[in-house]
């Protein structure tokens, strides 16, 4: 693992690595959407508006594995001091912010028919609406940092105290009374039906890998523009 | 009174939703990544 954080070798794996993961993830995701547009039944409770889960719930779950990459990349940069981890770290924050959006907005739009309201302030919207602005506070706070040049330690605290949030998301239809549904899928069980079940799995791969792509060229976009600066005020220092 | 919804009017709003944020997500991580990437070969050539 700490051999990747060599950033030649880092660039080597994800020259490769990042249109791969980010065609297969968009033909597999367009291919779930069009399966649970077209092909999937209605249900039997929720009728038509099922079909927009194939969307809600693989954002939800990269919403919450976009904070959660954050944390773990935050804990290996404060723990190894790795750049790479740092960068990592500050990669995952824009998908995941722009998942968490998606999720709240597809949630809010499959809320109106169903439960007949756009929102209600219960555990799960709230703490998914808190994820939000964690991910709004995390993005202000790096570009600060970067563009100031503090300390890197800063964001990294800030991710690894704002994951708090993700078991509180996790259970919060368990610890309070919601009008969002208990979990469907379990370790090992599952209360979907597989004929919507099949189509989701294929979502949530998927946008998996749409977000593994961005984050790859996020670190590269990131490590590019360190790189040239680098490379630009040592040249301005050898002229001086 | 009831109010009377079409359920696909919510599914395809969710469906436009979701599918432009995803692609303008991928485009602009594509196009930001050539953009640091040629920056950083501009520099190594100075």
């Amino acid at each position: 693992m700490h051999g990747f954080a060599n950033p030649k070798r880092f660039l080597s794996l994800a020259r490769w690595l990042t249109p791969l993961l980010l065609v297969s993830g968009l033909v597999l995701a367009g291919a779930a959407l069009a399966w649970g547009l077209f092909v999937v039944p209605p249900d039997q409770l929720m009728g038509e508006t099922v079909r927009i889960l194939f969307l809600h719930v693989p954002t939800a779950w990269l919403g919450m594995g976009g904070w959660t990459a954050i944390a773990i990349a935050s804990a290996a940069y404060l723990v190894w001091r790795h750049p790479l981890a740092d960068l990592a770290a500050r990669a995952a924050a824009v998908p995941g912010m722009v998942f968490t959006a998606v999720c709240l907005a597809t949630g809010s739009i499959w809320g109106r028919p169903t439960w007949g309201t756009w929102w209600v302030w219960d555990g799960r919207l709230t703490s998914m609406l808190v994820l939000l602005f964690l991910y709004f506070g995390y993005i202000a706070l790096a570009q600060a940092v970067a563009r100031e040049g503090g300390s890197s330690r800063i964001p990294a605290i800030f991710g690894l105290v704002g994951a708090i949030n993700i078991p509180i998301i996790n259970r919060s239809v368990v610890w309070w009374n919601s009008l969002h549904q208990p979990p469907s899928i379990t370790a090992g069980k599952s209360a979907i039906d597989a004929e919507f079940l099949v189509p989701l799995l294929v979502a949530v791969l998927g946008f998996s890998l749409i977000f593994g792509g961005v984050l790859l060229a996020r670190m590269r976009a990131l490590l590019g523009d360190i790189q040239a600066e680098a490379r630009l005020r040592r040249k301005a220092n050898e002229a001086a | 009174m009831r109010e009377s919804l079409d359920q696909w009017d919510f599914v395809i709003a969710a469906y436009a939703v979701g599918i432009l944020a995803t692609l303008a997500l991928v485009a602009w991580a594509w196009w930001d990544m050539k953009r640091a990437e040629r920056r950083r070969e501009e520099a190594r050539r100075k």
